[in-house]
């Protein structure tokens, strides 16, 4: 019997698997929507990309679930890699 | 590699063997080859076991160089069992903080052994010649280990019930057969080569300086990591302590950096000066490195078992490299001696195969993450790696994800077959698959003795005396706490969650593998008849 690499994570709520939300979740979808563009306000290309990244590591901290971060990953690659259906 | 000439420090004479003059090849039980740490590990286990052992090196000497310096608490619980360990952390030096620095602000710390309590120390600081220095002593003490100097394993033909190795030596080659051969001949294994086995996995870019310096300094003894510091601008610093005052710096290079110019004395004291101000140093060895993570598909191939970093290796972020070897060796160990008894079936050492290949990936995992982070692959990578550290400035997340290296422990066998999965319920520290963890202890004479010490190298059932002594089955010693031994600190209860009737059963490799609430010959007699490899399909 093969062994298997350690689970990702210990789940705290084990009864039930989380899924990602992908039905709108905020009440002014219009206005996050902004406030993440007014941001990147007078950054340069440089600076906007690790505005992004750290946006990216807090919301995933803050998400702290390892599988729906796995779900939101595969929704972001959708269309732009071979490994996802277009 | 290293560029420097390979300095003897210590030197060994080659002697004629009789199997030299065999007219048919001389038989053995096992032949270790590679008397480098695990190597000699391996040997010295299996020779303390009753084993009559071989180990071959193709050198007479061991070297000065920079490799491996940090040993584990596991790898000293290994080499306490090999008599060792005392030496070892006497000449050491003892850490167990580490500090990251972003710049010169320091964004994260950890401690790798903040609770009292145990024999050995989180880890210890110390030049790889020292350690072979002192396992060949012990190797030379027992009449069973016969080492061969300057036999070089030149050629191995593999028939059902033996490996027949040819080896060529001073005074011409001759052959020797051997149930089982464990190779222990490192990273650019020869008889790896010799069966035609690839070693798969990834290169690292960039070069690393790696400078053992001699001086007189007043850092603390704690790992120092900087990203990006004043003295080395846009990459990384490690400093360490090892002893008779040499500090071993690494400095990360990038991929463009020219091995032969960096390490010239007058292009290393200026990167030395930037970090160390005006002090007097002598440079103990210099060379620039490239790192890489690989492992053999298979540890075990018929009558040829690989071990250490003849069969894994790892970037040395992390000090998983001979840590791991050393556990490989007593995980291998106890399950040979096992077989070759006949006391388990020959199925027990695929375990080695599972937990230690299981292991590898583990390892190579940990280094691999911590290497891609000190040197990111790409240019987005190096975006987060940036975002990481600059966040972590702010927030406790980030400093969690700050990586640079995360340090050797045991890997946790989750599946291995050798366990009995848990009936009852349990907290504490110790869990199947993992080491049995130390605890201080009074003997019944009200001596101080650690748990560790008191287990026996076979298989040990340790109990929680609730008035009746257990009957426990042939093939297992029994420590009773509360009449052998006495938890006069409470350690032992924390740690095992023990009740009266508890008990552990613990692998000769200290590894616990089954645990019951109450005592029950059967299941224990089950447990342990798993344990020697009757489930390993």
């Amino acid at each position: 019997m093969p062994m298997r690499l350690p689970k990702p994570m210990p789940a705290q709520k084990e009864s039930t698997l989380a899924d990602l939300i992908t039905e709108t979740n905020l009440a002014e979808p219009d206005l996050a929507y902004t406030a993440i563009i007014d941001a990147h306000r007078d950054l340069d290309d440089t600076a906007s990309a690790e505005l992004n990244a750290r946006l990216v590591l807090i919301l995933a901290n803050h998400n702290g679930d390892m599988d729906v971060l796995g779900q939101a990953i595969e929704l972001a690659r959708k269309g732009l890699a071979d490994d996802t259906d277009n | 590699m290293p560029s420097e000439a390979y300095k003897a420090l210590y030197a060994y004479e080659y002697e004629r063997s009789p199997d030299q003059d065999a007219a048919t090849p001389a038989r053995h039980p096992v032949i270790v080859i590679g008397a480098g740490p695990i190597g000699l590990a391996t040997a010295i286990d299996l020779a303390q076991r009753g084993q009559p052992v071989v180990l071959l090196d193709d050198n007479d000497r061991i070297g000065e160089g920079s490799r491996a310096i940090c040993f584990s608490k596991r790898a000293l619980e290994v080499c306490d069992r090999l008599g060792v360990a005392d030496r070892m952390v006497e000449k050491g030096v003892t850490w167990q903080v580490g500090k990251v620095f972003l710049e010169d602000e320091r964004v994260y710390e950890f401690d790798l052994l903040p609770e009292a309590g145990h024999k050995h120390p989180a880890f210890i600081n110390l030049q790889q010649y020292y350690v072979e220095a002192y396992l060949v002593e012990r190797a030379m003490e027992l009449d069973n280990l016969e080492i061969r100097w300057r036999n070089k394993a030149s050629g191995v033909e593999q028939t059902d019930d033996c490996a027949r190795l040819t080896i060529d030596t001073p005074d011409g080659p001759y052959d020797v057969e051997a149930d089982y051969v464990v190779a222990c001949d490192g990273a650019r294994s020869d008889m790896r080569a010799l069966l035609g086995l690839d070693f798969l996995g990834q290169v690292f870019q960039d070069r690393f300086l790696i400078v053992d310096v001699k001086m007189h300094a007043e850092f603390p003894t704690e790992r120092w990591f900087w990203f990006d510091p004043p003295f080395h601008k846009g990459q990384s610093t490690l400093l360490h302590k090892q002893p008779d005052d040499v500090w071993r710096i690494d400095f990360q290079l990038g991929a463009d950096a020219d091995p032969e110019v960096e390490t010239r004395e007058e292009n290393v004291a200026p990167r030395l000066k930037a970090m160390l101000g005006d002090v007097d140093y002598s440079i103990e060895w210099v060379s620039v490195y490239t790192f890489q993570c690989m492992r053999m598909e298979k540890f075990i191939h018929d009558r040829v078992i690989f071990a250490g970093d003849a069969a894994h290796q790892v970037s040395p972020f992390g000090a998983r490299g001979a840590n791991s070897g050393f556990e490989d060796a007593q995980n291998l160990a106890w399950k040979l001696d096992e077989v070759l008894t006949g006391r388990a079936p020959a199925d027990l050492l695929r375990s080695y195969a599972l937990e230690r290949e299981f292991a590898a990936d583990d390892n190579i995992g940990h280094s691999t993450r911590a290497t891609d982070f000190i040197s990111p692959k790409n240019a987005i990578s190096r975006v987060f790696r940036n975002a990481t550290l600059k966040l972590a400035k702010h927030a406790p997340f980030a400093r969690r994800m700050v990586n640079s290296g995360r340090l050797s422990v045991p890997s946790h066998y989750r599946d291995t077959p050798l366990t009995t999965p848990d009936e009852d319920m349990f907290g504490g520290t110790a869990k199947p698959g993992l080491p049995a963890p130390d605890a201080p202890l009074e003997d019944a004479a009200g001596k101080p003795v650690w748990l560790l010490d008191s287990l026996d190298p076979g298989f040990t059932v340790l109990a929680v005396t609730n008035g009746a002594r257990p009957n426990v089955p042939e093939g297992m010693s029994l420590s009773v706490i509360g009449e052998d031994l006495h938890d006069t600190d409470g350690l032992f209860v924390q740690r095992y969650d023990a009740r009266p009737g508890t008990l552990y059963l613990i692998r000769p490799d200290q590894y616990v593998c089954a645990r019951f609430r109450t005592f029950d010959a059967d299941a224990l007699a089950q447990a342990h008849a798993r344990a020697k490899g009757e489930h390993v399909g």
